[in-house]
């Protein structure tokens, strides 16, 4: 493969998956000039969520009816009445109280790390909660969502029609893993310290999906296959090569593997 | 650019930290109302936390200090740049008083056509039944509205006052619950531009001039009043109301007129969508506990006269509500 291949390759695959990640995420650029974003939830996180809730109410239900039962020794009648509207409450009102209590989060919500979210970032009010789940009624029809599931899937912002109406967007906060440092096998002789500029180019230059991608390759390489590993690391190594010039000195005579752990090094652990 | 990274995330997160603080203070509870001091750190600190972020992106290899920090800008900017917040708690009998009514005359037009959509229901459906009696079978959800309605009157008034004993209450249970369902259906169906929640409300209004005709024609003109107005006088407007919230959606939806983008027209109904289906669901239940208590019971257990003065004190009342409560505030707010 001609280094030109390889780099449209690599060039194509950052491409994609910057383009994944832009897909999936909704940016929010403040007054102030800073961007922050929101990572958008997929369905099936989505519908995960919606079966613990399920869960939950159902589980809340055989306790609270099972309450609701003593009053029949004293009125079956109101006993009734206090059934139907307890169900009533609760599977219409558990919704909105947990959102509202909890800021845009349910059990359900909470288990799956999803939060309802204002779409321009500002605080949730309680009428974007209510809206949103009074309208569950038209996003259920006619059965399993299907109305609010097509909705998402063909919304920009994978809002069913309550968070369509209510201005409101369903985000995945994911607990990012703190990269395992010991696997770079630190305080090797490293080509890139001391080369300030090429550093320092370097840690401006990688986005951190770069980084976190070559620290990943370098954490599972030992479950590559030899040719794989060899042609992950030619790839990364000249993605890496190519972002900014180098002295020969920091680049030649060393192999494309520890190139790239140079650099990881050089970004992840130069400043502790 | 950042030259020592270390050195700026030690000596920031100090600030970062009590940004948080005071952002976990107001998520702790809603209606947290932060001193001038505390508003002004707030603030402060926000800024600090924006710029830190700005500089921050530069970076490649920091991203959890990152992803910390834009989550702290992104609650940090919902609650500096959110506007007025609930900040005040909720107050049942002002919402009650005030705010509804409001609310209603304010989008009297989509209650208006609200009416007249089931009014053209009850039109046809009164004239399906004058003109072809087997258009009951069609048109009446419910089988014991389906015979004759003398006999239906007969058996009423001979039937045992005790009837509904021992599930009065449960019956109203029901009758709240299905009826609230149903109605925020009509409303909810407002996002499909309003034609889910035209066919709900028209065909509502089917039902009733169909049931009305098929009554008038047999001569039951006091039972059907007897019987209809003490709940229905609450009921059907309640379902209107409910209609009433689907149409301005709907207007929401459509924007004629209107040169806000749809997001923005959708917030603007946002708060009086949902005060509408609240008020149509308080309504119900009224409705509910009126029908199960007093509408299934005829004469000689409680005379005709009782039950129709009865409905119509309450649709005075409900019609004095709609029109004049709340005016003197709203006028205030007016004039401000």
């Amino acid at each position: 493969m001609s280094a030109m291949a390889k780099n449209a390759g690599m060039g194509n695959a950052m491409a994609a998956a910057k383009g994944a990640e832009r897909t999936h995420r909704f940016h929010v650029r403040t007054p102030e000039g800073v961007a922050f974003s929101y990572r958008l939830a997929s369905p099936v996180l989505r519908l995960a969520a919606l079966m613990v809730d399920w869960m939950t109410v159902t589980a809340a239900w055989m306790i609270l009816a099972t309450i609701i039962g003593l009053l029949s020794i004293v009125s079956r009648d109101i006993a009734g009445m206090v059934m139907a509207i307890s169900y009533f409450l609760l599977s219409q009102g558990y919704r909105i109280a947990a959102e509202w209590l909890w800021r845009g989060q349910t059990i359900g919500k909470k288990v799956m790390r999803l939060r309802v979210v204002d779409e321009r970032g500002l605080r949730l009010t309680f009428a974007q909660i209510a809206l949103r789940n009074l309208l569950r009624a038209v996003d259920g029809l006619p059965f399993a969502y299907l109305v609010g599931g097509l909705a998402a899937l063909f919304s920009r912002k994978a809002q069913r029609l309550g968070d369509l109406a209510a201005g409101t967007l369903v985000v995945w906060e994911p607990v990012e893993a703190t990269p395992d440092l010991s696997t770079l096998q630190t305080g090797k002789y490293n080509s890139l310290r001391g080369h300030l500029p090429v550093v320092a180019r370097l840690r401006q230059s990688v986005t951190p999906g770069e980084a976190r991608a070559a620290w990943q390759a370098l954490a599972r390489r030992d479950t590559f296959e030899d040719a794989a590993r060899v042609k992950l690391f030619a790839e990364l190594a000249e993605h890496f090569r190519g972002i900014t010039p180098m002295p020969p000195e920091a680049a030649e005579g060393v192999s494309d593997e520890q190139f790239v752990r140079n650099v990881v090094e050089v970004l992840y652990l130069e400043r502790k | 650019m950042i030259v020592n990274l270390e050195k700026f995330v030690t000596e920031e997160r100090v600030q970062w930290e009590k940004l948080e603080a005071i952002l976990n203070k107001l998520a702790a509870d809603h209606w947290y109302a932060l001193t001038l001091e505390e508003a002004r750190e707030l603030e402060r600190l926000y800024q600090r936390a924006s710029a830190d972020l700005a500089r921050l992106a530069t970076f490649s290899a920091e991203p959890e200090a990152r992803h910390y920090l834009e989550g702290l800008v992104a609650r940090g900017y919902a609650e500096v740049h959110g506007g007025k917040s609930e900040s005040t708690r909720f107050r049942p009998w002002t919402w009650l008083a005030q705010t509804l009514p409001q609310t209603f005359r304010r989008r009297a037009k989509a209650f208006t056509f609200s009416l007249m959509v089931t009014m053209i229901g009850v039109i046809f459906g009164g004239l399906a039944v004058a003109f072809d009696q087997e258009a009951k079978e069609v048109i009446m959800p419910f089988g014991h509205l389906l015979g004759d309605p003398s006999e239906r009157v007969a058996k009423e008034e001979a039937a045992d006052a005790g009837q509904l004993d021992g599930r009065k209450a449960s019956f109203s249970g029901e009758l709240m619950t299905h009826n609230t369902k149903v109605t925020l259906t009509a409303a909810s169906l407002g996002m499909s531009w309003g034609v889910g929640t035209l066919v709900i409300i028209f065909y509502n209004g089917v039902i009733l001039g169909a049931v009305a005709v098929d009554y008038v024609l047999a001569g039951e003109i006091v039972f059907l009043l007897g019987w209809l107005l003490p709940h229905g006088i609450i009921e059907i407007p309640a379902i209107l109301v409910g209609g009433q919230a689907g149409f301005v959606l709907a207007g929401a939806l459509l924007g004629r007129g209107q040169n806000l983008r749809m997001a923005g027209r959708l917030r603007a109904v946002m708060p009086d969508v949902v005060t509408l289906c609240f008020g149509a669901a308080v309504m119900l239940v009224w409705a509910g506990i009126v029908e199960a208590f007093l509408s299934q019971y005829h004469e000689p257990v409680i005379p005709y006269w009782v039950k129709i003065a009865f409905g119509v004190i309450e649709g005075a009342g409900l019609l004095w509500y709609l029109r004049r409560a709340g005016r003197k505030t709203e006028t205030t707010e007016a004039r401000a």
